[in-house]
């Protein structure tokens, strides 16, 4: 990851920094400056989608957590600037049992809500329930992640005592999550739904106001139980189209943008600010890819669904398209450049990422004349928006050169939906995004649909990859663990239910006046704000 | 036989003639749209690039020799994706607006030759309708019906920008017939019992083509404006098919400094096939107008 400032001075003082120290760009910019955090001031930052709701449980877009995550704690957390490590949030300290069944919090005293309650373990074991479990009527998003959980104890206000049915090599990841925001007890008690039209947490900002269409406030919390934060008074979260956004930053009608630019944005916005803006790059955790309809024909059939992943030259498009838009990388199905991912040597024995483009085209062919599909035709059902649209052409640029003709069909966002859970495709531009790097976290997309419907949409069952994907969620140790990840790779590219094209490249471009936050490969954390400052403006 | 046919052949080429020699104007606007007409019919036969085929190593290359109007951000040469374009803008520019001012102009003829209340409930139906904008409307229609490709085309994108097309010929066209209306010889077919499909098709229809072809041809303009619109706004022509408004759109405007051809070109060839076409549907009404005629 890397982060350039303008063309300040400052920004070269502090790039050894930057690249001794990874993301933690912001303090270590504080430290060569020799300025600390200030106080005052409210964050303006853009935000491209409206929320369709304001309960992080139940939804996975950051129209939500970049709005709702100030107002929240959770249980652990990844440490600001030093993005894998875990360290806790509202929990003080924690133990896991030799066996890892038992999973042990003592939580912060005199972590209070907005309403002025204290929390306590029954707040931390009603919100894990209704993640888990949730009542009726309640939608839960992360059900499946927490299947290994047997029970939650409260033995007393500050205790939390988690025990596992089986070993879940990914629970402390889990429990970091940012989407497990923890809710009132007693609010959720009164109405299970209570945080779907309603926002009151432990975070540090108290909810002022969601104007839809407009904007969304929020003011510091002065009880907010981590001494001296927030730095700012408040936040405003502005919604705005993306085009928007690059003339509101660079006309400096808003601070800060958290999700990503693609790189002739960057360019537009660092002209207009120059020494004023600063940027942060890193690669994405968050891959776009091809999901077939392997329920009906052509796609029934994994030779013609490996002869489309074999098309791809992904390392040209790769190098050239991340010049023009937010796709970056090429990669498996763990992000490239992560302790999961497979190597470059690896990668090539897979079909569509060895080298030799005309022996992979020649290969394609192969497969769809045995298939009986050597005229293939079929419809590729996209988004109606970038970057979508940019990989929509490279796929059926490859394809057009094995003498396959595609309909490009782009549909509005809800449409495109619609048509995703009605099984109304025949092959899908998709993506996939997690909050960590975590295989379970990722792989779970790609596993049979039964098993995952709210994120597997290829309607394919696999028990080996099913077996495969369990195995290594149960393995503790890392070598025997990526083992298994390579296995189900492989075995999922030789099937192809869904296969990545290229991986995204995240370019978050703010004004230098922000200071205090925290890049890293996904942009659903550090969007607490706890940390973020504003440094005074340049007369 | 063959002196009458000679003869018809030579008032036709004498017309032509006459036209082009009082109007240069409209010959100008008639030449460019027959270029434009050429290059879409022969596309294949006039570029040396596939308009949708990636070419990374020329991307967003400058223009040159190679590529006259240079390349996009795909390294697809700009050129062959306008001459491409013409294709897509004159096929659903003449679609349009040949649905759109044929229906309009006959609904217009219909309540113009039985008036009363006919008359009455059709043109609050087209006050109604003329009410919303050319633009609103056409939104409307595309993001109601979909797509519907048939042969390369989308009809309802045909549909969407005929739509808003029908009121606007139905209420001129209908000023043009209620003139046709008072006119004896109407009077006189009606008292020798003809029918009224006889009248209409008989005594109207070629009564007001001068006013259908005038609006014909600035509806072309109209439509080739629509297409670009819907197009530019997502909601019209989709990647990767070359189409000219498609191609001002989405990420493209990011690169207007760096590469400036690419919505350069595009938008000269919106801009410069619209205005011929008004220019050739005004020089087409002043000719055809006795009153303009010196």
């Amino acid at each position: 990851m890397t982060k350039k400032d303008g063309f300040s001075r400052r920004s070269v003082l502090a790039m050894p920094a930057l690249l001794a120290g990874g993301w933690g760009w912001a303090d270590a910019f504080a430290q060569t400056s020799g300025e600390g955090p200030r106080r005052g001031g409210v964050l303006t930052y853009a935000v491209a989608a409206e929320p369709p709701t304001y309960d992080l449980h139940q939804t996975a877009t950051f129209a939500v957590m970049h709005r709702v995550a100030p107002h929240y704690s959770t249980l652990l957390t990844y440490e600001p600037g030093n993005y894998p490590k875990i360290v806790g949030d509202v929990a003080q300290s924690w133990t896991e049992s030799p066996d890892r069944l038992t999973y042990t919090f003592k939580l912060h005293p005199n972590v209070r809500f907005h309403d002025g309650t204290v929390l306590t373990s029954e707040d931390v074991r009603a919100s894990y329930d209704r993640l888990r479990d949730p009542p009726k009527g309640v939608v839960s998003n992360r059900i499946g992640s927490f299947s290994q959980i047997a029970s939650i104890e409260t033995p007393d206000p500050l205790t939390v005592v988690f025990r596992m049915k089986k070993v879940d090599a990914s629970i402390m990841d889990t429990f970091a999550s940012p989407w497990n925001s923890i809710f009132s007890a007693a609010r959720l008690k009164q109405d299970p739904s209570f945080p779907v039209k309603n926002v009151m947490g432990t975070g540090p900002f108290r909810f002022v106001e969601h104007v839809a269409g407009s904007h969304w406030s929020g003011e510091r919390f002065d009880g907010y139980f981590k001494s001296g934060k927030p730095h700012v008074d408040g936040f405003r979260a502005i919604t705005m189209s993306a085009s928007a956004m690059v003339n509101a930053l660079s006309g400096k009608q808003v601070l800060a943008e958290f999700r990503g630019f693609t790189p002739p944005e960057r360019d537009r916005i660092t002209k207009a600010l120059g020494p004023e803006s600063q940027v942060f790059e890193s690669s994405w955790m968050l891959h776009m890819l091809v999901s077939f309809n392997c329920s009906k024909p052509p796609f029934n059939d994994p030779r013609v669904r490996r002869a489309v992943s074999l098309v791809m030259d992904r390392w040209g498009g790769s190098s050239n398209l991340a010049r023009v838009s937010q796709l970056g990388a090429a990669g498996g199905l763990l992000r490239p450049g992560s302790d999961w991912a497979a190597s470059r040597e690896e990668m090539e024995k897979w079909p569509g990422y060895g080298r030799d483009a005309a022996a992979n085209r020649a290969e394609a062919k192969r497969l769809l004349k045995e298939a009986g599909v050597e005229n293939l035709t079929f419809t590729l059902t996209n988004r109606n928006h970038q970057p979508y649209v940019t990989a929509g052409i490279f796929l059926i640029d490859q394809l057009r050169q094995i003498g396959v003709k595609v309909e490009d069909r782009q549909l509005e966002l809800s449409a495109w939906y619609a048509a995703q859970a009605s099984g109304d495709f025949d092959a899908m531009i998709d993506s996939f995004t997690q909050f960590s790097d975590d295989p379970t976290n990722v792989l779970v997309k790609y596993i049979s649909t039964d098993r995952a419907p709210e994120v597997s949409i290829t309607r394919h069952t696999d028990r080996d990859l099913d077996a495969l994907f369990d195995k290594q969620a149960e393995t503790i140790d890392k070598a025997e663990r990526t083992k298994l990840v390579r296995q189900f790779e492989t075995r999922l590219f030789d099937q192809a239910y869904a296969v990545p094209i290229l991986w995204w490249q995240r370019i978050v471009v703010m004004n230098s006046r922000v200071r205090g936050w925290s890049m890293s490969p996904t942009h659903m954390i550090y969007q607490d704000l706890a940390d973020v400052w504003i440094a005074p403006e340049k007369l | 036989m063959a002196a009458g046919h000679v003869s018809g052949v030579g008032r036709r080429s004498g017309a032509v003639a006459d036209f082009l020699r009082s109007q240069p104007l409209g010959a100008f606007g008639l030449a460019f749209i027959l270029v434009m007409a050429f290059a879409a019919i022969f596309a294949d036969h006039i570029v040396r690039y596939d308009p949708e085929a990636i070419d990374f190593a020329s991307m967003l290359a400058p223009p040159s020799l190679e590529h006259p109007f240079g390349t996009d951000v795909f390294g697809r040469d700009i050129f062959t994706r306008i001459v491409y374009g013409a294709r897509t803008a004159l096929t659903i520019g003449f679609l349009s607006a040949f649905l759109g001012t044929t229906i309009g102009g006959l609904i217009g003829i219909v309540s113009a030759y039985f008036g009363g209340r006919v008359d009455l409930v059709v043109q609050r139906f087209v006050d109604i309708v003329l009410s919303f904008p050319i633009i609103v409307l056409a939104l409307v229609v595309v993001a109601v019906v979909g797509k519907t490709p048939v042969w390369g085309i989308d009809l309802n994108l045909v549909l969407a920008i005929a739509i808003p097309i029908i009121p606007r010929s139905c209420r001129v066209m209908r000023a043009a017939a209620m003139s046709v209306r008072s006119m004896p010889y109407i009077d006189a077919a009606r008292a020798g019992g003809y029918s009224s499909l006889w009248i209409v098709l008989r005594h109207f229809v070629p009564n007001v083509l001068a006013p259908y072809l005038i609006l014909f041809t600035a509806y072309v303009a109209q439509a080739i404006l629509l297409e670009a619109s819907l197009s530019f706004l997502g909601l019209g022509v989709t990647e990767p098919k070359p189409a000219w408004g498609l191609m001002l759109a989405g990420d493209n405007s990011n690169f207007y400094q760096e590469a400036p051809w690419m919505i350069l070109f595009p938008g000269l060839a919106i801009s410069l096939s619209v205005f011929a076409f008004n220019l050739f549907g005004d020089s087409l009404r002043d000719w055809l107008d006795p009153k303009f005629r010196t």
